[in-house]
Formats: C-alpha cells, structure tokens, sequence
C-alpha cells in the first residue's frame, strides 16, 4: 500500500495534460532518394541527439556534441545507419557511394546529413524500401521518406508497424519501361560500329546498279526506295527472330563465334561492293548475316539485365528502339546518297574506297575476335 | 527474383569543405532552423574561427537585407554544411550533467544483454515516462516503450508493464487502447489507485465524466483526501458545479500543506483553471503564481497560465513567462500567439518554426497535435473552415473545454452555425461553466 502511495505521487504529473500536449517534436529522420535513369542519390538527415542515444557519440562524456566527436564517428554512423536501410533494386548490380557528411539544423536540433549515391549499370527497378533505423532503441521514431523520380514524388513514413513501402511510382509503368528499353535499342545500334558498317555496306550501292563491270546511277527513286525497304526490312526481320531466341535462352550461342561472324559479315558485305561478282539480292545477304546481328544484340540485352516480370516488354521496346535507330540512320544517309549518286565521288570515293576501307576494318576485327587477341584499342 | 541490396560503404567520406548552396526543397525543408549560435560562441579562439566569424556575419548581412526583402515569410534557409572548427558544438544533449544519465546509461546496457528482466525493464520505463513529462519531450516516451519491446504487444502483459503501456498510449491520445490496458489492471488488483487515478483523467479528457467520477470514488479509500478530492474537483468543475467544486478543493488543500509538491501543484493547477473559468481573475492569478512557485517548469501549467494572460490581455506576460522556451510545440504556440499580439519582430520565426513542426506533425499523421493545431490554423494561418474541419475531428476524441472552445471559435470565424450545433448542445446537457465559452455561446443565439 504505502509503495503505491510513493509511486501515485510520482506518477500525479504523467497523468496531468491528458488532453493538451506540449511535446517537442519527437524523434524523426529525414530520407531523400532521387532517382535518375542509372543513378540514385540519397541524402539522409538523422538527429545527433538519436544517434546519440542509440550509438554514443559524447565521447568525453561532457553531454555536448562537437563536430570533431561527429567526425571521428563518421564510419560508425554511416554503417550503423546504412545497415538499416535495405533498397531493393531488382537484379541490378548496384555499387554504393558515401559522397559526404554534413551538418544541418532542423527546429529540433543538429542532424547529421549522409549523402550517398547509388549506382548501376542497367535501370535499376526499384520496388521497395525497408527502414529499421532507431526502431529497437524509439519505436516512436518514424522515417520520412520522401521519393522524386521522372514521373513525380511519393512521400511516406516509415514506422515500427510499417517499415516498409513499395515504391509505386518508381517500378516502371509499362510505357516507361518500354521507353526505357527503346532508348537503349536506339543507343546501342549508334555504337554498336559493326551492326552501323554492315547496314552502310549493304546500302552504299542501293543507289547504283551494276552493269558492264562497274556500278552506275539508279535512275528511278522508287526502284532505290524500294531496295533500301527490302534490305532493312530483311536486316530487322532476322535479328528480330534471333533476338528475341536469345533473349528468351532458346538458343544460345558462343558470343566469340557470334562477334567473329558478325565482323565477318561486314568484311563479305563491303567486299561484295568492290567485287559483286555473285549476283545475289542484296536482302538475302540482310537476312542471312541479320540472324547472326540478333544474337550480338541479344549480348547487350543480357549486360542491361532483362526484367524477368516484364521480359516481353523490354524486349519488344529494346528491339523498336534498334529499328528506330537503324532508320535514323537510313533516312540520314538515303536522300544524301541519292543526291549524289552520279558523281564521281560517291561512285569512287565512297562506294569503292569507302568499302576498301570498311572491308580492312572488319577484317581486323575479325581476327581480333576470332583468334581472341588484341591488335588495337581504338578500333573495338 | 528480387535480391535485397544492402548499401554499404565504398568511399570514405572526402574532408573537403562544400559549398551549402543547395536549398532543400518541400516538406522537407524545415523551415526555421537555427543554428546554435551560443554552442558556437564557446569555441576556442582560433584563425580558423576568425573566419567562421567573419563569414557567418556577412551571411548574418545577407539574411537580414533578404528578411527585409521578404517581409512576411522571411525565415533562414540553413543548408548542409561542413562546420568550420572541430570545436563548434553542434547539440547539448538534454539531462547533460544529471547523474541519473549515466545510471539510466549503465541499466540500458545491462537490459540490452537481459533484454527479458522485467523489473529492470520496468524501471527503466519508468524514469523515462517521467523524463518524458518533466522535460515534454516524447522520445523518453519513445525509450520508455523501447524498454518494454518484448512485451509490447502481449494481449496480457504483467500489470506493471500495463499501466506503463496505458500512460504511453494516453500520451499518444490512443485512449480507448490505453483504457484496455487499465481495466486489465484494475480487474486483477482492485485496489490500484495508479490505475484509477489514470483512468478517471481519461474518461475526463473525454468528457465522459459518469465514469470518471466512479473511477474517482475507489481513490476516497486509497489515497490521501487531497489526491481524491483534486480527482473529482477536475471533474466536478466541468460539469456543472464549478463553484462548490472549488471551495471543496481549496479547502482540502489548505489542510493538506505537507502533501508532496506535485499533489499541491496539481489541486493549484485545478483551483486556478476553476478559477480562471468562473472569471475569478485574481484568484485565478494568485494559484498559478502558487503553483509555479512549487513547479516553474511544468508544461502543462505554463501552458493554462499562458492561455489565462493571452486571454487577458496580457502578451508581454507571456513572452517574459516562457522566455525562449520554443522547444515545446504547445509553449511555442503560446509564444507565438503573444508574439502576434505584440508585433514583435520575432513573430515570423517562431511562426515558421510551428508551421515546419505541424508539417511534420502532419506527415507523421500524428493525432497528439490536433488541438493546437487548430488553433495554429485558426489564430495565425487564419483559415478558419480548415481549422474548423481540424477542430471537429479532434473534438471528436477528447473534450476539455479548450477542444470545445476551438470548435465554437472556428465555427462563428467560418459562419458554420451547423458545425457547432452538437457542441452547443453537449455543452448544455454538462453544464460547462466558462466565461470565455458563454460569450462564444452567446454569438450564436
């Protein structure tokens, strides 16, 4: 009875104010994720009060926090922070950086502010966020997270009963993850040299034909547009088809074997220009040499990372930006090549020498890939 | 398959100063910061502080020409930044000095290899739910609970760990939760007057007062006359007997006066809101001046003091009461309320500061703030249909004449006599006697 009387009295005050509440602010982070295309930059604010609490920071114990007791700490705040904070990203191999430690004031003190950035090598998918910070030691503390991506900016706040949030806008809509694709098909057939050299060689002589022994000027727009739709439309057909196999692992062949062939192609196309002797329509060697393109292109897909939830997706936006990129470069390079198919220039110049010179090219190439070696490094 | 990355560390961080230009954006950009300035000033002299000084005074410059340019929203945009001087000191952590941190300190480590001692465990909750009222600061509210993590979510948990857990949930204004909690208690120990005296401050809180009178009645046996006469005086005094409430309760205090400080700091509290209620001006003054004189720091009084001289008239009172005590949201709001009063040229920071802890509030969907929020709405954002919505959602969960007062000044400033209508007529089946709520009453027949 009398314990109870001691303890009533200590306790009169916790149930003054029932109704009225004069709290400080209570205990909160500060989280910001950007999300760029290949990048994620975060920058977190934790209170030095909480850190304190949850890892000591006073280290002469004289109950203030200076920046040098701050700065010692800096490896221990950010594991200990860090390692609460679990980003899902997918397959993504990501890598961390710490870009720096700063101080700020919030209305309720000194924080520590962590920048970090988050890089990957393909698109990472974000799906979700787990925060465990200060949980054990404050289930009242809360996370407040605030998302910017492309499309907008989600909020939340993270707590003990709810750690985790989805981040809706940030797992790709199917249009952006198709965009996201395509841009990469477009990018990758611009840089890809060889698929850019073996479309060039089959389409050097589009606006020419061969006759008594050398190459002359088509005279008809509509006979050259014609060539120009067959051969692309073949080129894109096959790689489309073998694309999409490898892609999917229903075939798979030696990368090695595949570049090799690929240089090859471009060697046989541009010395067809020099020597056509063969008589053969030019979109048959499209199609032939595009099924070997397909399985290069495939190679590219697999570094992205493919998304196995939405595969067909990616692939469908992958290959429309390759078709996108290859007629960029068909309408860049038509209407110039006709303009100037009856000079000696083109006939001489960029036909022959060009394909001299394309041949050589490829040829190196070739035996590079082949026999596995390294002749240059500038040209691959 | 989804693989969960950890984030590790892969650069050590660079020791090159930054620049602090970027200007954080939103929700997240407490408005209102203030550096330490004092902490800044302890530092050893030292060309490098030189410096600081010298560029913290043309940045003092440079926010005060743009604080004239502004005018009305002019508040200090603080960015990271790397401190110029190993020495600055950037926090004072609180009970800095207070041997009982270092105690608590050794009896946390001891818990966190025992994680399972309940009676550690419970002492330990305990002096953080009182750091929690003394300091108002509810992170002690958050350690208390954090101690008591393995029980936390036990329907049954023993009854010491459930009167601590009903007190948390009250705090966060969970008060059914927090009534669970108490009548488990009360049916194994009938005679636990913690767990009484609780209970009935929360039935009053919400205005259900037959109950918190018969959770008031076991208290007669249990306790000390005073403790039980304040029970149903703080009661009484609401509903309909104001006067006779008073009298009883001065009377018992007059021959209680060797009571312990906070069971006469509390009769005080409760004989000068009575007081002030009836519009007993002087004898309202003279308890609060009695009760501070036993408790100057107590929040909850400095806050029913503040609101008795606001509405007397009596700003410069308030800012020589509360000083700078921003750190409480409910004190701030006080402040910054004397300070509009006043048009002092203080006003625009403290209202900043309020504006980026409600904020705050807000993101975190935090119910504790709903009264003063209003009010801040209401009084210094002056939209009187949001606070009204604020003031009726609140009004909704607890009762004091303040919840009631807010929701009748929102309703006539937004002219909603429809709004107001059920608070009219609660408030003339419990008879609340308060001068300021009759002329509000008033307005609206």
């Amino acid at each position: 009875m009398k314990l109870w009387l001691v303890s009533l009295f200590s306790l009169i005050a916790l149930v003054l104010g029932s109704g009225e509440t004069f709290a400080h602010k209570p205990s909160d982070s500060y989280l910001r994720l950007t999300i760029e295309e290949h990048t994620i930059q975060g920058q977190w604010d934790i209170a030095l009060r909480d850190l304190d609490h949850a890892m000591g920071l006073d280290g002469n114990d004289d109950g203030t926090i200076t920046w040098g007791e701050v700065r010692g700490q800096h490896e221990a705040i950010t594991n200990y922070a860090l390692s609460r904070l679990n980003l899902n990203v997918g397959d993504s191999p990501c890598s961390n950086h710490i870009e720096r430690h700063l101080v700020d004031h919030h209305s309720d003190g000194a924080y520590a502010v962590l920048q970090f950035s988050i890089h990957c090598p393909t698109i990472p998918k974000l799906t979700n966020l787990h925060y465990g910070l200060f949980f054990d030691v404050d289930p009242l503390h809360r996370g407040l997270l605030q998302v910017t991506h492309p499309s907008g900016t989600q909020t939340a706040v993270l707590s003990p009963e709810q750690p985790t949030v989805q981040l809706s806008g940030t797992t790709n809509s199917f249009w952006q993850e198709f965009l996201q694709f395509s841009k990469e098909g477009v990018w990758h057939i611009w840089i890809g040299y060889d698929h850019i050299l073996f479309l060039i060689s089959l389409l050097l002589p589009a606006v020419l034909w061969w006759r008594s022994g050398q190459w002359q000027p088509v005279e008809s727009f509509k006979n050259v547009l014609r060539e120009v739709i067959s051969i692309v439309t073949a080129f894109t057909m096959a790689h489309s088809v073998t694309l999409s196999l490898a892609a999917l692992e229903i075939v798979t062949l030696p990368s090695r074997w595949v570049e090799s062939v690929i240089a090859g192609s471009v060697v046989l196309a541009a010395l067809h220009n020099l020597f056509p002797i063969i008589q053969i329509r030019r979109w048959i060697v499209g199609l032939v040499f595009g099924l070997v393109h397909g399985f290069g292109f495939a190679s590219v897909l697999a570094d992205l990372g493919l998304p196995t939830s939405s595969m067909f997706v990616a692939l469908a936006g992958f290959n429309i930006g390759v078709e996108v990129g290859q007629l960029v470069i068909v309408a860049a390079f038509l209407p110039l090549a006709y303009a100037v198919r009856h000079s000696w220039t083109y006939r001489r110049l960029a036909v022959q020498f060009g394909s001299v010179c394309i041949a050589g090219l490829a040829f190196i190439w070739f035996i590079e890939r082949s026999l596995n070696l390294q002749l240059t490094n500038w040209l691959w | 398959m989804d693989v969960i990355v950890d984030i590790l560390i892969v650069e050590k961080l660079e020791r090159t100063p930054v620049t602090n230009l970027e200007c954080p954006e939103g929700v997240f950009a407490p408005s209102g910061r203030y550096p330490n300035k004092k902490s800044i000033m302890q530092t050893q002299f030292s060309r490098s502080r030189l410096r600081g000084i010298l560029f913290r005074a043309s940045m003092l410059i440079l926010l005060t020409f743009f604080q004239l340019q502004i005018g009305n929203y002019s508040f200090v945009y603080a960015a990271p930044y790397i401190p110029d001087d190993e020495d600055v000191i950037l926090e004072t952590l609180p009970l800095s000095g207070d041997p009982r941190k270092q105690q608590l300190l050794k009896r946390r480590q001891q818990l966190s290899k025992d994680p399972h001692n309940l009676s550690l465990a419970i002492q330990i909750a305990r002096h953080y739910l009182e750091l929690g009222h003394t300091e108002a600061d509810p992170r002690f509210d958050g350690y208390a609970r954090a101690a008591l993590l393995p029980w936390w979510e036990q329907p049954s948990p023993p009854s010491e760990v459930l009167l601590i857990r009903a007190t948390l949930k009250q705090r966060g204004h969970h008060f059914e939760e927090a009534l669970k909690d108490l009548q488990q208690v009360l049916l194994s120990q009938p005679y636990h007057p913690q767990a009484w005296l609780t209970q009935a401050v929360i039935y009053q809180v919400r205005g259900q007062y037959a109950q918190a009178r018969q959770s008031c009645g076991p208290l007669l046996r249990l306790v000390n006359a005073m403790i039980s006469t304040s029970c149903m005086a703080n009661i009484a005094s609401v509903n309909g007997q104001a006067q006779k409430s008073y009298d009883a309760l001065l009377q018992s205090y007059s021959q209680n006066l060797s009571a312990t400080t906070e069971g006469q700091s509390w009769a005080l509290t409760i004989l000068a809101e009575t007081a002030a209620r009836l519009g007993h001006e002087v004898k309202a003054e003279e308890h609060f001046q009695q009760a501070l004189a036993l408790d100057p720091k107590d929040s909850y009084l400095l806050g029913a003091y503040s609101d008795f001289l606001l509405d007397h008239n009596r700003p410069r009172d308030v800012e020589s009461l509360l000083q700078e005590n921003i750190r409480a949201d409910g004190l701030l709001l006080r402040l910054t309320l004397a300070a509009q009063q006043l048009r002092s040229p203080k006003f625009n920071n403290y209202f900043e500061s309020l504006r980026a802890r409600f904020s705050d509030s807000r993101l975190r969907d935090d119910a504790r703030h709903l009264r003063e929020e209003a009010r801040f709405i209401l009084h210094l954002l002056k939209q009187p249909h949001k606070a009204l919505q604020i003031a009726q959602e609140n009004w909704k969960v607890q009762r004091e004449p303040w919840d009631t007062r807010i929701v009748l000044e929102a309703a006539l400033l937004s002219n909603d006599t429809a709004a107001a209508k059920p608070v009219l007529d609660w408030l003339k089946t419990m008879k609340l006697e308060d001068q300021q709520i009759t002329r509000l009453m008033e307005q609206f027949s």
